[in-house]
């Protein structure tokens, strides 16, 4: 008789979260590439749908909210504001729906062979954030023609902004993703928070005309949720440096930025991190099921 | 009968020999669930019907110790739970009652070529695979070659897998889990689809892996190749283990019945 030692043993099927993603490295960068790579093949366009997209958006909405409303005569630079908005809420709704639909998409995999599933989440928020680069790039190349310069404080703003938003889908999408398996139609409220995310946020408008309208009370609320926070954080760095620009040029008025840039962007932040503890909580719990319930 | 305590560092154990599966009083059921949304599940709850689903139980307490190095095959009629079994080895499902432990690196092949994508050259889904099996890069690149050369496709290595036949999917599927760096193999179904000589190659291929001391689950209804490659047979009936012995033994319980 000899004795085992349990301790050299483990439970199959026990992963330790997000934090597996160090671990597993490689494996995320090639299910990133696997995505990227799959993305548009077999597509006339390519990756030029990337830019087919937004461009679309941005016409509609420089039509509509910059010429039939008349926005562009209170915001300088109407064209580069509602780009840069649109942008990060673009970011935004893509790795959130992406994330969502992560696990039920690999359910071949999930089905049969076990690997940390926050993989998959986290892949798709990262193969947002590659077809994020090309549509910034555009943007950062009409700042530079307008002179943009870089600042800390702003490239600072912008790097935030990124991590808000990224957290934030991750989170959400971690959450939906999980109550997706169980129950299909979750994807329902996906769309519905989408719409949320595209007009709850100062990108069509702006700040201000909030403040006016609403109480303190909700503008402060409206204000720290994570996506308006990232947006605002975004125009700080690439569009208020072009715009200041412009004003010292050819005159006229700039609204002042929100009052609380930082601090509103701290509490997003936190908010976001929330987001992301409660997303993963919730997955974990669910996880257990997912191979019997796909 | 094999026995786990909960509250002990250490257990005394069968022989000499360390073991690297333990299934300790394992049950699973399966909710058989019709609602799959929340709007099933909501119309379910306003005429006030049972939500609760009806279960199925496809593992009923099972137990058993499966030794490093050991091969062992796990018989029964379709549907009677053995696919169940490897994946709960494997963690892709979680046992309801009873606990399971391993000890060492696990490739479980509940299905071949699960992780491979259609889109995708041969070559990336080697990587990929591998990958998915638990690999890093430098051990794949270190093994690509041997992959490639077992399965016998280099000529189409660079091609699109969906191009494949369905054989020569399955050689490279098989080809890459075999050769990751692993101490425990979970084998299902999968040697059905090669020819006969891919065949000889792969049971050749297995019992090398045996001589090497690595730890074998294999289930298939083939039970000549069976009696050839494990030396131990667990026979599961509806669920409930019926036997655990000799592997020759172990297929004439099933031809009883
Ligand atoms: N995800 C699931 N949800 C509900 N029932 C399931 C699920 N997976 C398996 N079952 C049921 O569990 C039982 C055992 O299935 P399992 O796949 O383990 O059988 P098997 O022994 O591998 O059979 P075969 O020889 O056909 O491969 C079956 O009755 C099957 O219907
Ligand atoms: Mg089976």
């Amino acid at each position: 008789m000899t004795t085992v030692d349990l301790s050299e043993f483990r439970t199959p099927g026990r992963g330790r979260g997000i934090l597996d993603v160090f671990r597993w490295h490689y494996l995320l960068r090639l299910l990133v590439r696997k995505g990227t790579q799959t993305r548009y093949r077999n597509s006339a366009l390519g990756w030029g749908w990337s830019y087919v997209k937004p461009a679309a958006q941005f016409g509609v909405y420089y039509v509509v909210m910059g010429i039939i409303l008349e926005l562009h005569r209170n915001i300088p630079l109407f064209a580069v504001y509602l780009f840069s908005g649109i942008v990060m809420v673009n970011f935004f709704n893509e790795s959130f729906s992406n994330a969502t639909k992560s696990i039920t998409d690999n359910r071949a995999l999930v089905k049969k062979i076990y690997l940390p599933r926050e993989l998959f989440p986290i892949a798709a928020v990262i193969g947002a954030f590659i077809h994020f680069l090309p549509q910034a790039a555009i943007l950062l190349v009409v700042c530079l023609l307008m002179g943009w310069t870089p600042s800390l404080i702003g490239l600072a703003a912008i790097v935030v902004a990124i991590v808000i938003v990224a957290v934030t889908a991750l989170g959400l999408g971690m959450f939906f993703g999980a109550l997706n398996v169980a129950y299909r139609d979750a994807q329902n409220f996906v769309e519905i928070i989408q719409v949320f995310s595209t007009w709850s946020v100062p990108v069509l408008y702006t700040w201000h005309m909030v403040a006016d309208k609403a109480p303190e009370w909700l503008f402060n609320i409206y204000m720290v949720n994570p996506l308006a926070a990232a947006v605002e954080l975004f125009h700080r760095g690439m569009w208020r440096p072009v715009a200041e620009r412009a004003i010292a040029t050819d005159g006229g008025e700039l609204f002042a930025g929100p009052a609380n840039l930082w601090l509103n962007a701290g509490i997003g932040l936190a908010i976001a991190v929330v987001f992301l503890l409660a997303g993963q909580a919730v997955f974990r719990r669910f996880e257990r099921r997912f191979a019997q319930d796909l | 009968m094999t026995n786990v305590s909960e509250t002990t560092e250490s257990t005394p154990a069968v022989a000499e020999n360390k073991p690297s599966i333990i299934v300790d009083h394992v049950r699973k059921d399966f909710l058989l669930r019709k609602s799959h949304s929340f709007k099933e599940a909501f119309i379910g709850w306003i005429r006030g019907k049972e939500v609760k689903a009806k279960k199925f139980q496809a593992l009923d307490d099972v137990s058993f110790i499966i030794n490093e190095g050991e091969s062992v095959a796990i018989m029964g009629y379709n549907g009677s739970g053995k696919s169940t079994m490897l994946k709960l080895i494997s963690g892709v499902l979680e046992p309801d009652a009873g606990k399971i432990l391993i000890r060492g690196r696990l490739a479980g092949l509940i299905e071949v070529g699960a992780g491979f994508h259609p889109e995708l050259s041969g070559r990336e889904n080697v990587y990929l695979n591998a990958a998915i099996l638990g690999m890093q890069k430098e051990e794949i690149d270190k093994r690509f070659d041997d992959i490639v050369a077992f399965s016998e496709i280099e000529a189409f290595i660079d091609q699109e897998v969906k191009h494949y036949s369905s054989g020569m999917f399955m050689r490279l599927a098989f080809s890459v889990a075999i050769h990751t760096e692993l101490d425990i193999l979970l084998v299902d179904e999968i040697l059905s689809v090669g020819d006969a000589p891919f065949k000889e190659k792969c049971r050749a291929k297995i019992r090398e892996l045996a001589g090497q001391g690595k730890t074998m689950v294999i289930v298939s209804h083939d039970q000549r190749m069976m009696k050839e490659l494990c030396d131990r047979g667990i026979v599961i009936k509806k669920g409930k283990q019926v036997y655990d012995g000799p592997v020759a033994d172990a297929i004439e319980v099933m031809q009883q019945k």
